[in-house]
């Protein structure tokens, strides 16, 4: 019973892994551009949450849309100040330019709410639920719910529209969508955007169960990057995969091992994986 | 224009003389703590603690009388010079720290330097100020081994891991579970020097006195999820579960015993992450008859510390917490010496320092007394166990000096 319900526990943790890195998948994966500041994007959209719930009294329907907007703008708004500008230069102006917006977020942030801890209502989608003896948490069953949706609705935006057509053109070859009428700036942007926006409803779904701390990013960031390279870079439904892979494997790890060695266990498959399968899981060779 | 730029000059002199008492050039002590970084909300708390601390040493307050320093305007001792503390940020690292020390030391010219928070970093800013021959006060870093460096320059407030075991063990004897003794105890640890020096003085104290530990797990405080660790307590159902964690984690523990619908008959939460008003005000609600460390028992109306309590909450709209106490009394002890001293040198504030002798009465904190032995360690330093209800930590063991009765089993979010 125990261990079924350890099972579950690293399902739904492995949802949010995937709900996390969704938005990583299409920055990184698609765009090239290694974003250092993705884990400080889904703690901005943790306080949209939080200012959102104790000052506009607006429940979890209203703030969840609103922080998938307000990441948005944020995206685009990042993209054309910032990485617009940075990706003429060399990888390494890339790499500081989002690390440099990492701590500028994070530290005004933490001028403007101090470095306190805040929190959500942990019910405020309902008490915790028991099904033949399994403990169910309604906020982390919605985020799984949510990282399924949105790894679905992206995948269909990719490869079932035109305008899917052209952010893989722009992403695959800069010049030879330009050739075939494509302006990859807005492109980009909205690549941006997008990625933004499904960090936007990760954090403000993460907030329901996770504390608020202008550093909480720093804790969330890496297993992200490494759902998103195990998962394949540019493969939408890989990070879910690796997600659910990765927070089954660390729940089990911990439960047998000892939670101090969760992450050599993980780490090690994740390198195995790569040794065989440098592409990742569902990615392309 | 030369008359205006005359009058511009003196204008400092005459700001600073007029909201004073206190005369003279002021006294400079150096604080180091952690102002950003993942440690930053305690560094905050900290920091008012040091500030308030300024205030009242500054300015006469007839009624906190009983404390060195509280009655008159900055130090008598040195004329009535006022104090002036110079707060550095040691961000979380351990060469920061040093770095900062260096500065407050060379550049700022302190006559003492207190603090530091985390033991680590308390280690290398301390060895800065040993190998200049400056005095170094923490109040609030409790691994063992900062005393056993044979520093001569190197003092210390706060109970450390030894002082800590026994009391917890004392308790467990006591304690019944069911109407039977303690006989399963199950630690959890964050794994890096606090953690795991805890949990180790712990464990060998305990089974010292006949407790075996039964189960004990080490996990790293910057988990993102902690359930396994849950259901593995869940699974063994031991008596005891004693946590030894930093807020963000003891946040998330609380948070997940109440997902996964465990609770022990007694839950120990030690210190630092429990003691937090973060964890307090986030998690408190779901975590009601946890028990607690201490030296900080505001809870008696008239005492000192009651009534610097009060004051901090004037200031800051919270509750002053454990750490936060000990960093206050700390830095209250190393003014006392300063003044005692009647000069700034050094070394007369090392002499004033190693004869300190302050009685329980003298102090806003539940230590018996301030008293150093010749390793720098304060020897009357004591600690008692406190009982979260509501969003209060009440003392309720030993029952010699408890406010209120111990209630178990513990009850968590019901």
């Amino acid at each position: 019973m125990i261990l079924a319900q350890v099972v579950l526990n690293g399902f739904l943790v492995g949802a949010v892994y995937a709900l996390f890195s969704s938005g990583l998948t299409l920055i990184w994966g698609m765009m090239n551009v290694v974003n250092f500041a993705h884990g400080d994007f889904v703690m901005i959209a943790m306080y949209v949450a939080f200012v959102a719930f104790t000052m506009l009294h607006l429940g979890p329907a209203i703030f969840v849309p609103l922080a998938a907007i307000m990441l948005f703008l944020l995206g685009v708004l990042v993209y054309y100040a910032l990485v617009r500008h940075v990706m003429r230069g060399p990888m390494l102006a890339q790499i500081l330019g989002t690390f440099g917006l990492a701590l500028v977020l994070r530290y005004a942030t933490l001028w403007v709410f101090s470095a306190n801890f805040v929190s959500l209502p942990e019910n405020l989608l309902g008490e915790v639920q028991t099904f033949a003896g399994l403990r169910l948490e309604p906020s982390r069953v919605a985020a799984g719910l949510a990282a399924l949706g949105l790894t679905i609705g992206l995948h269909l935006l990719l490869t079932h529209t035109a305008l899917g057509s052209r952010l893989l053109a722009v992403a695959e070859d800069r010049s030879a969508a330009m050739l075939v009428g494509i302006r990859p700036d807005p492109m980009q942007a909205l690549a941006w955007g997008l990625g933004a926006a499904c960090t936007g409803v990760a954090g403000a779904l993460i907030a329901l169960f996770f504390y608020i701390t202008p550093t909480v990013g720093e804790s969330l960031a890496l297993i992200a990057f490494v759902v998103v390279c195990l998962g394949g870079f540019g493969s939408v439904p890989g990070a879910l995969v690796a997600g659910l892979a990765i927070g089954i494997i660390e729940s089990l790890s911990a439960f047998w091992i000892g939670p101090a060695f969760k992450d050599l266990v993980v780490f090690i498959l994740f390198l195995a994986v790569l040794w065989f399968r440098p592409q990742g899981l569902l990615g392309k060779a | 224009m030369s008359i205006a730029r005359r009058h511009l000059l003196a204008l400092p002199a005459l700001l600073s003389a007029s909201p004073l008492l206190a005369q003279g050039a002021p006294v400079k002590v150096g604080t180091l703590l952690p102002l950003t970084g993942v440690a930053a909300s305690a560094g905050g708390s900290a920091k008012a603690a040091i500030e308030l601390a300024v205030e009242l040493i500054n300015t006469p307050q007839p009624d906190l009388a009983s404390m060195p320093l509280m009655a008159t305007s900055g130090f008598p001792g040195l004329g009535g010079r006022p104090l002036q503390v110079v707060i550095a940020d040691q961000q979380g690292s351990p060469s920061v720290a040093q770095n900062q020390a260096l500065r407050l030391i060379t550049q700022e010219r302190v006559v003492a330097i207190t603090n530091g928070y985390q033991s680590g970093l308390v280690q290398t800013a301390s060895a800065i100020a040993e190998r200049h021959g400056i005095p170094y006060v923490t109040g609030e870093a409790v691994a063992t081994n900062l005393t056993e460096r044979g520093f001569r320059w190197f003092f210390r407030t706060t109970p450390i891991g030894p002082d800590i075991a026994a009391i917890y063990v004392e308790f467990l004897q006591s304690a019944r579970v069911n109407g039977r003794p303690v006989t399963k105890v199950a630690i959890v640890n964050e794994n890096t020097e606090y953690g795991t020096s805890i949990a180790e003085v712990i464990r060998r104290t305990a089974e010292a006195r006949g407790i075996g530990i039964a189960l004990q797990i080490p996990y790293a405080a910057n988990s993102a999820d902690v359930s396994a660790q849950v259901l593995q307590l869940k699974d063994a159902q031991p008596d005891v579960a004693i946590f030894i964690s930093y807020t963000s984690d003891a946040i998330l523990y609380a948070r997940t015993m109440r997902a996964q619908g465990y609770r022990p008959p007694i839950l120990i939460g030690d210190n630092s992450g429990f003691s937090d008003d973060n964890f307090v005000q986030t998690a408190g609600d779901i975590a009601q008859g946890i028990i607690n460390r201490s030296a900080f028992d505001p809870s008696r109306p008239g005492s000192n510390s009651f009534k610097v309590n009060a004051l901090y909450k004037a200031r800051t709209g919270r509750e002053m917490d454990d750490t936060t106490a000990r960093i206050m009394q700390g830095f209250l002890v190393t003014c006392d010496a300063i003044n005692r001293a009647g000069a700034t040198e050094p070394a007369a504030i090392q002499k004033a320092l190693r004869e300190t002798n302050l009685d329980a009465g003298q102090l806003m904190i539940g230590y018996r007394g301030v008293k150093f032995d010749e390793k720098g360690q304060n020897s009357m330093a004591s600690v008692l166990l406190v009982q979260l209800r509501g969003r209060e930590y009440i003392s309720v063991w030993p029952e010699a000096t408890a406010t209120a009765p111990l209630q178990l089993p513990y009850k968590g979010w019901e």
